[in-house]
This record gives C-alpha cells, structure tokens and sequence, in this order.
C-alpha cells in the first residue's frame, strides 16, 4: 500500500461539502500557514519538499515561486492551471470533483505565499461541470473566513476564481494560458519575459498545475523534509497516476514512485493487468507526449535493471531507450494495437491542436498526419517513413513552446522502436488492412498466463 | 437591441468584475459561452453584440471565437454527440461507436440529422480516457459507451425532445 497524501479522503462520504471535509482535518495546513508562517517560510517548506510541477514539465514548484518578481506596487497573481488536456491524463479532473476543497485549501495557501489577492483557476471548458462544484466549495470555504477580506484576521485578503476555457489543449501552456485568460486567441508568448515578470496583464505570475497546488497542503501538515523522505531521489512526495487503455482497472491512482512499473501495471491494487487476458505490447507512460516504449523497456531499462515510476528511472536511457513521467497519463496497449493507427490518432490530435503561430508545427503536424495516414490505410512507401523522421526532426526545438516537440516525440518514438511495424504495413497493403501486427518482437518478457 | 436575457446581462457583469479595471477583455471567452448558451450557436449578430457589451472591437471576438472549438460558428442540433477519437478512445473501441452512431442517426461525422435533432462530431481528448469510449453531451460526459448505451442516449435525447416515434 502505498502512503496516500492527496486522495486518503477521496472515498468519505461527502468529502466534496466544507463540512465533512473539514471534520476530516481539512483547512489545518491554511490554518497553520496563515497564522504561524511568512510566506518565505511557506516557499522554503516547497523548495525543502522538492516538489516538482506535476503538469508534465517537473520544473521544481518552490523554485518558479522563487522567481516571482515583486515590484512595488503591482499586484501579483496565482493561477490554477486546470486545462488538463494531454491525452491520457485525467488526475486533476479527479481531485476538482471529489476533493474540491484540497484544491481550494492549497491554492489559499499558495496565494499567501506568493501575495496573489485575486487567484483564478483555468480549467478546460469541456470539464463543463466541475465550475459548479468548484464554485460551491470556493462559497463554503468563503462562507467560513477562508475566502474574502483579511482571513483569520491576518490582513491577507484572496478572491478565487473560475474561468473557462473553451477547447484548447495549447491552453496548458502557461504563456497561452494567460493568453486566453486575457480573453485572446491561446497564442503562446516568446520568453523572456517569464510569467514571474510578466504575466497576467503584465503582471508578476505563478502558473501551477492543480496536483502541484494540492501538494501544498500536505507540505504544510507534514513539512517539506518529511514529504521528501517519501519516494526516491528527485521524485520525491505521491504522484497521481491516470491509468487508461487495455488494462483491467483503468483510473486514478496515487503513488508513491518507488513502485516498479510491472507492479504498477499488473499488481490487483493498481492497473490489475491487461485485459482479457492479452498480453502487453506497449506503453506510453506519461501523456501523450512522452515517447512509447515497446514492452521490454518499458519493464527493464536496456541496462536489464528494473523501471520504476518515477521520474529518474521512466526516463533512464534518455529518448533511445527511455520515456518519461510526464503528467503521469500512463496508456497502455495490449498485443491487438496497432502502432502505426495509435501514432495517427496521435497525429491527428497534435494537428488540431497547433495554434498555427510557427510555420514548423503548423505545417508539419499536418503532413506527419497525412503520412501516418497514408501508411495506415496501406498506401504508405518506404520512402515515406524516412520523409515522417525527417519531419518531426524539423519541428523539434524550432516553436516558440513545447507544443512541437510533444508533437514530433511520439512519431520519433514510434519510429525508433517499431519501425519494423511500419514497413510491414508497407510491404503488406492489403493485409495490414484486415489484421494487426501483433507483438513480434516486442513481446512483454513475462511469460505467457497459462 | 438586447440579445441576452436579463439574467445574462447581470452575469456578465458579475463576470466583467473578476478582473481589473479596463481589463474586460478577459470576460470575452466566459461571455462567448454564456451567449452560445443561450444562443445555441454565435451568430455574426450575437458576436458583434458581445463586441459592443465588453466595449471590443468586433474583429477581436471574431478572432477569439475561431480559434476555441467548443465555438460554434454555425447552428448545431439539439443534441450535440462528441465523441472522442483520440488514441486512448480508440484503443478502447471508439471507432466502433462512432461508427454504429453513423448508423443509428444516418448521418456521417460533422452532419445534423433533417429534424435538426441531432449532431455528430468526433473531438480530440477529453479527459475521460479512463473511461472510454465516451462522448461529450451538453455539460456533461457520458463513459463506459457500448452500442445499449448509445441506443438508450439516443433514446432519451428523443424522450426529451418529445418526438419520439
Ligand atoms: S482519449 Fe478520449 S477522453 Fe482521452
């Protein structure tokens, strides 16, 4: 069993009400924070934590609050990234409709920290529903003095908001994200300026993930030094895992990252093996972003040694042999999947979702699209493999933000690892049409279930 | 002329005081979803009026409402069916499902039925991976779908539009 920071509560009756969740020792930490700490002391319990952004890019949380610029006079903001849109990933969604007053708790505390007066929290505009839970727990937590003019008499005034986006995943990306919430297109921004100069109506800004923000609160109850004995190395603390695709138990799960992969994807407790039986091709553990890794990497790294969760070990090997933690989207795929479709989903969705500002990822997710596409339906030549390499080769590194990159490691990865794949739909027009290609020799190493 | 109730209005100024002053322009996207909501769909008419409320011009919510897809810039049905096609949906089935919709409504992706009922879309990643396939309907998802499911959502869209035959 795993120790559980965040989701201990999840399954009380009525956790989602100010009451219950209080009663369950909910608004101690804020308690704590506001009345016995100065937000440097709230920072330097993050930075002691070392916990790092639990939206994908695992930048350290105490560091960026460090950065924040704190020029006389100018307001400063906190905002909640809740855009969670990485394909794979559905934590945050999770912890907003059952534990909204964790995410509440925590973004006091870090708006006290920071000296944000107004917080608003970006979510997805799909997430449609979840404005209203949030709302209803924003006016609890207000109704009882943890919200409005000087709370508990300290003199920190903070208002949160909700503020909907409305179908961009380019959003998550925090410069876009302010973009938007300036009520433009999501157009992401050239840095320098960092948000923590300019940010939100050229405002000092800390950009953070809900998970990030929740994580504040059990910091604050333990003490950083306490949350950092749990884990391993730089993965330090629980992370929430979103476990989808062909296994028996998809959902959200904490961890603690000493877990092995193996027993993350086959333990009862947690993804409960593949489903029906199968056996296990492939995986792409960290959203869909992060390069997929055929079976026997994902278990083992190259060097033979077991692949734990956690952010060292998923990325041990680097981009040859490795993957990453990602946002902790962990999609599995069973011997049936076909890699070559699975990229062109992959594809498909990173072409939407350009914003079209450069000219590398606007046109070039649109042409790995058409190939993946192409070699998909059987159409596909030999030369057109190399042609999608050398694509994705272009985009990476040559956009403003991350966007061209989260689009071109997945075919990269896809190409490394199960080229093979590739050709045989190539060699086999007409039979990649009416069967799969199965495992050959990606074989999950365990041996077969009798 | 007043395109928004008045229940609107007051939400919108209730929306405009989030921000700071001559910052309005941060209401535009919660606005643009308040007017589709009552609208269905924005019209050119409809965003040129939400122009003149946050005291924009036109050109910057044209701009805005091209850019989001949960935008529509042309009437929808009814019911609006979702589906997600991205990798994890797929892998779960989502083909099949927005294959036998295709079938059921007799429409292809991106049509409305002719008693302008219902339409279908297929959307990338929602969220809901976990639990796939699945679709977006109005505010809320509906998971775990099989083709039952589908039969008993079309059927109740129908219940509830009063039509059924
Ligand atoms: S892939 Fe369909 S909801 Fe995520």
């Amino acid at each position: 069993m795993s120790v559980k920071l965040l989701l201990e509560k999840a399954h009380v009756e009525g956790i989602r009400t100010y009451e219950v969740y209080r009663r369950e020792g909910g608004y101690r930490a804020a308690e704590k924070a506001l009345k016995t700490m100065s937000p440097e002391a709230i920072v330097d319990e993050v930075k002691k934590s070392g916990l790092r952004g639990r939206g994908g890019a695992g930048f350290p949380t105490g560091m960026k609050w460090s950065f924040i610029a704190k020029p006389e006079g100018v307001p400063r903001h906190l905002v909640c990234n809740a855009d969670e849109s990485e394909p794979g990933t559905f934590k945050d969604r999770y912890l907003m409709e059952f534990l909204p007053h964790l995410l509440i708790e925590g973004l006091i505390i870090s708006s006290f920290a920071l000296g944000s007066n107004a917080t608003y929290i970006y979510i997805r505009g799909e997430y449609a529903w979840i404005p209203d839970i949030l709302e209803q727990a924003i006016n609890e937590a207000k109704a009882n003095g943890w919200l409005g003019k000087n709370i508990l008499g300290t003199g920190f005034d903070l208002e949160i908001y909700v503020q909907r986006g409305a179908g961009a995943y380019i959003c998550g990306e925090e410069t876009a994200l302010i973009e938007s919430l300036e009520g433009k297109r999501g157009n992401p921004r050239i840095k320098p300026p960092f948000p923590a100069v300019k940010g939100v109506w050229d405002r000092p800004t800390v950009v953070n993930n809900v998970e990030s923000l929740a994580a504040v609160v059990p910091i604050i109850n333990i003490g950083g030094d306490e949350y950092a004995k749990i884990g391993v190395g730089k993965s330090t603390g629980t992370k929430l895992i979103s476990a989808c695709g062909n296994i028996n138990k998809p959902g959200v799960y904490e961890i603690d990252m000493t877990i092995s992969v193996e027993d993350f994807i086959y333990s009862d407790e947690y993804c409960g093996g593949i489903k029906n039986g199968k056996r296990l091709k492939a995986c792409i553990p960290g959203g869909s972003s992060v390069p997929i890794l055929p079976a026997n990497l994902l278990l083992k790294t190259a060097k033979g040694e077991t692949r734990y969760m956690n952010y060292e070990s998923l990325s041990d090997g680097g981009f040859a042999t490795g993957s990453m933690m990602g946002s902790g989207g962990f999609i599995v795929l069973d011997e049936d999947q076909c890699v070559v479709k699975n990229t062109f989903t992959l594809a498909r969705f990173y072409r939407h979702e350009s914003c079209g500002q450069c000219s590398p990822c606007r046109e070039g997710t649109g042409w790995m699209e058409k190939i993946l596409k192409k070699i998909d339906s059987g159409k596909g030549s030999m030369t057109d493999i190399d042609l999608l390499w050398d694509i994705q080769r272009k985009i990476e590194g040559n956009t403003i933000c991350p966007l061209g990159d989260a689009a071109a490691w997945p075919i990269a990865a896809a190409i490394r690892h199960f080229r093979d794949e590739f050709e045989w739909h190539v060699k086999n027009p007409e039979e990649c049409l009416v069967r799969n290609y199965g495992l050959a020799g990606y074989a999950d190493p365990r041996p077969i279930p009798a | 002329m007043k395109v928004l109730t008045e229940a609107g209005l007051n939400k919108v100024k209730e929306i405009v005081a989030r921000y700071p002053e001559g910052k309005q322009k941060s209401a535009l996207i919660p606005v643009l979803h308040l007017a589709q909501d009552e609208k269905g769909w924005l019209s050119a008419d409809t965003m040129d009026y939400v122009a003149s409320l946050l005291q924009l011009e036109p050109i910057e919510v044209y701009e805005v409402a091209t850019f989001y897809s949960m935008f529509h810039l042309k009437p929808v049905g009814t019911y609006l069916f979702e589906v997600c096609q991205t990798g994890p949906c797929m892998v779960s089935g989502a083909d099949d499902i927005i294959n036998y919709i295709q079938q059921r409504l007799g429409i292809n992706v991106g049509e409305t039925t002719p008693d302008g009922l219902f339409t279908l879309k297929t959307v990338e990643c929602l969220g809901a991976c976990g639990y796939a396939p699945m679709m977006q309907l109005g505010k809320h998802y509906r998971e775990h779908l099989t083709k039952q499911r589908v039969d008993e959502i079309i059927e109740e869209c129908r219940l509830k539009a009063g039509v059924l035959n």
